[in-house]
C-alpha cells in the first residue's frame, strides 16, 4: 500500500481540510445544543425543543438571530483591538483540529489517504502554541472593551491560563516520554503498540491533564474570565451580535478541540481494542506491528475499519463533550485565590514530582529489559495508580482545596473598634 | 470612619472533604441527567384543565332566537369596581329592555366576577378560557356580538348556600 501521491494528495488533502473543518463547526453548533439540553435535563427542564424536532434546529436559529442582530460598538472602546479579539479567539479554537489524527487510514485507488489534515512532525507543540495564542484575543477584547469588568475578566483569564498551561505541559511531558515523538500519530501508533491506552499507565497525568484543559478552556468550573455572577459577563460584556457569538463559537470549539486531544492523547485516539485496526507509516510502508523477529508485519486497510474507527473517535470526544458539560452543571465555580493555589500549590508540584516518577519508572523498565508492551504498560498502571490515590489522598484531606472556614488562619483578624459614643465622648 | 464589625465565627470542620462533595454532587446531576424529572408542562400541546371557579374571558348568555339575555338594569357597570363595562340601553316596542351598546373593556378587567354575581338575568358570565391574545390594543375591547359568540364554559362561582360546590 503506498500513500497517497501527486495530484491526488492536494485534492485528498482539500477534500480532509474542508470536511474537517465542516464537521468541526457543525459540532460545535451541535454543543451549544447539547449544552443547553443536558442543562435543562440536570436541572429538571426540558431545554430549547421548539425549533424542528428535539430543537435539532436551534443552532441555526441562534445563528440567524446573533447575524441579523445589531452590533454595537462602544464609543470608548478601541475600534481596532475590538474588532480584532474576537478574530483573535476564533481562529486558534478552529486550527489546532489540524493535527489530530480522525481515523485509521482510508484506501483509496490513488493511495492510502491519512485521516488527519496536517501530519505535522511537530504535532502537540503546535497545538500548545495555538491553544495559548487564544488568551490574547480573550485579553484584547477585556481591555479593548474599556470596561472595568471586562477587563478584570481579562485579566483574570491570562493569570488563570498561564497557570494552568504549566502544569498542562508537564502532564504531557509524561505522554511525550512515552511515546518518545511529539507526533499525534505516532502518540497513537505507540499506544496501539502498548496494547493500552495512556489513561491507565498515565493515569495522574491524565487527571491532571483533564483538569487543566477545563481551565484552559475558562470553563466552569474555572470559568474566573465570565464569572457572571461577579463580573456581568466578564471579557465579552461589550460585545454583541456575532463578535459575542465569535467569542461562543471559540468556547465551544476549545472544547471539542481539547476533548478531541484528551481522546487522542490518553484514550488511544482512533484506536479501538484489539490489533485489527493498528496502522502506522514506518519506513514508506503502512505497518500494522513488528513480528518477533523485527520484520514489519504489513497493515491491512479498509474503507470499514476508517468508518468504525473513526466512530470511536467521535464516540471519545463525545463523552469528554458530555463531561465538560456534566461538570459545568454541577461544580460551582472556584474563588479567584482557590484556583491560583490550585494551579500552583498542587497542579504545578504534582505534575513536576509526576513527571520525575515516570521518568525514574521508564529508566528502571528499560534498565532491567522489560518489552514495550502489555506488562511494561501494567508496571507503569501500578506505579501511576498508587501516584493517583496518594494525590487524591493528600486531596481528599483537606489540606488542599478548602473552603474558606478552613483558611481562617491566614486571614487579618478584625480588630474589634471603639463604639461611636465612645469615640463620641472621647 | 472605621465601622464596628461583628465578627461571625463559623464552625470548623476538623477537615472538609471537597473531592468526595464534588464527586457526590456529580453522581446526583448524572441521575437527574440521565432521567430527569420533567416537570415542565408543554403548553400549546397539553392544556391545563381550568377548575370550575376560574375566572376568565366574559361570555354573554343568549336566548334560542339568538337576542342577547341582558335586560340592561345597569347592574354590572355599577358594580364593576374596574369600570371596564358600558352599556347603552334602549327599549323595544314591547317594552323590553335590551342593550344597544354593551362592551367590556378585557385589558381593564380584573376578572373579579361581580358582573356574574350582580346579574339579576344570568345574562353576564365570566368564562374558562383565559387564551385572549390579540395584535392590537382596540381588539381587547369585546362588544356584545363578540361576547355572545364565546362558546367556552361559563365559571360556576361560588355559592354561599353550597360552600363545596355539590
Amino acid at each position: 500500500m503506498e500513500p497517497i501521491s501527486g495530484i491526488w494528495a492536494y485534492v485528498a488533502m482539500s477534500l480532509k481540510a474542508t470536511g474537517i473543518f465542516t464537521v468541526v463547526i457543525l459540532v460545535v453548533a451541535y454543543t451549544t445544543l447539547a449544552e443547553r439540553r443536558v442543562s435543562a435535563w440536570i436541572q429538571d427542564r426540558r431545554g430549547p425543543n421548539r425549533v424542528g424536532p428535539f430543537g435539532l434546529l436551534q443552532p441555526i436559529a441562534d445563528g440567524i438571530k446573533n447575524i441579523l442582530k445589531e452590533e454595537t460598538l462602544p464609543a470608548t472602546a478601541s475600534r481596532f483591538f475590538f474588532v480584532l479579539a474576537p478574530i483573535l479567539v476564533l481562529v486558534p479554537s478552529m486550527v489546532t483540529f489540524a493535527v489530530i489524527p480522525i481515523a485509521a487510514p482510508l484506501p483509496t485507488p490513488a493511495g492510502v489517504v491519512d485521516m488527519v489534515i496536517a501530519d505535522l512532525p511537530i504535532g502537540i507543540l503546535y497545538v500548545l502554541a495555538f491553544s495559548s495564542l487564544a488568551v490574547y484575543g480573550v485579553v484584547l477584547g477585556g481591555w479593548a472593551s474599556n470596561n472595568k469588568y471586562a477587563f478584570l475578566g481579562g485579566m483574570r483569564a491570562s493569570a488563570q491560563m498561564v497557570s494552568y498551561e504549566v502544569a498542562l505541559g508537564l502532564s504531557l511531558i509524561t505522554v511525550l516520554m512515552m511515546a518518545g515523538n511529539v507526533t499525534l500519530t505516532e502518540i497513537v501508533w505507540q499506544q496501539q503498540q502498548l496494547g493500552m491506552w495512556f489513561a491507565f499507565p498515565l493515569s495522574l497525568a491524565f487527571i491532571l491533564f483533564v483538569i487543566s484543559a477545563f481551565a484552559e478552556t475558562n470553563r466552569l468550573p474555572f470559568d474566573m474570565a465570565e464569572a457572571e455572577s461577579e463580573l456581568v459577563t466578564g471579557y465579552h460584556t461589550e460585545y454583541s451580535a456575532m463578535k459575542f457569538s465569535a467569542f461562543m463559537i471559540s468556547e465551544f470549539g476549545h472544547m471539542v478541540t481539547s476533548s478531541a486531544l484528551m481522546a487522542t492523547l490518553f484514550l488511544g485516539g482512533w484506536d479501538l481494542p484489539g490489533t485489527w485496526d493498528d496502522a502506522h507509516w514506518y519506513q514508506g510502508q503502512l505497518i500494522a506491528g513488528f513480528a518477533a523477529d523485527g520484520s514489519v508485519i504489513l497493515a491491512n486497510p479498509a474503507w470499514w475499519k476508517t468508518l468504525l474507527t473513526f466512530a470511536g473517535f467521535a464516540a471519545k470526544t463525545g463523552f469528554f463533550l458530555v463531561v465538560y458539560i456534566w461538570v459545568r452543571w454541577t461544580l460551582p465555580r472556584f474563588r479567584y485565590d482557590q484556583v491560583m493555589s490550585l494551579g500552583w500549590k498542587v497542579m504545578l508540584p504534582t505534575a513536576l514530582a509526576y513527571v520525575m516518577l515516570i521518568a525514574g519508572t521508564i529508566l528502571v523498565l528499560d534498565e532491567i529489559g522489560v518489552p514495550w508492551g502489555f506488562g511494561y504498560g501494567l508496571a507503569l498502571t501500578a506505579v501511576s495508580g498508587m501516584a493517583t490515590f496518594a494525590f487524591m489522598f493528600a486531596l481528599d484531606r483537606g489540606r488542599t482545596i478548602t473552603g474558606a472556614a478552613a483558611q481562617r488562619g491566614q486571614r487579618v483578624e478584625v480588630k474589634t473598634t471603639p463604639t461611636a459614643t465612645a469615640r463620641a465622648g472621647s | 470612619m472605621p465601622i464596628s464589625v461583628k465578627v461571625i465565627h463559623r464552625p470548623e470542620p476538623e477537615s472538609t472533604s471537597y473531592l468526595r462533595a464534588a464527586l457526590s454532587g456529580m453522581a446526583l446531576t448524572f441521575r437527574h441527567m440521565v432521567n430527569p424529572v420533567k416537570v415542565t408542562q408543554q403548553y400549546p400541546e397539553e392544556q391545563t384543565e381550568l377548575h370550575p371557579r376560574w375566572r376568565g374571558t366574559h361570555v354573554m348568555e343568549q336566548h334560542a332566537d339568538g337576542r342577547p339575555k341582558c335586560v340592561a338594569c345597569g347592574l354590572c357597570p355599577t358594580v364593576c369596581p374596574a369600570n371596564c363595562i358600558r352599556l347603552v340601553g334602549g327599549e323595544d316596542d314591547q317594552g323590553n329592555r335590551y342593550p344597544i351598546v354593551y362592551e367590556i373593556d378585557e385589558f381593564r378587567c380584573i376578572f373579579c366576577g361581580m358582573c356574574q354575581e350582580v346579574c339579576p338575568v344570568e345574562a353576564i358570565h365570566v368564562g374558562r378560557h383565559f387564551e385572549n391574545a390579540e395584535y392590537t390594543r382596540a381588539r381587547f375591547v369585546y362588544d356584545l356580538d363578540r361576547l355572545m359568540e364565546q362558546d367556552h364554559p361559563s365559571t360556576n362561582l361560588w355559592d354561599p348556600s353550597d360552600p363545596t360546590g355539590e
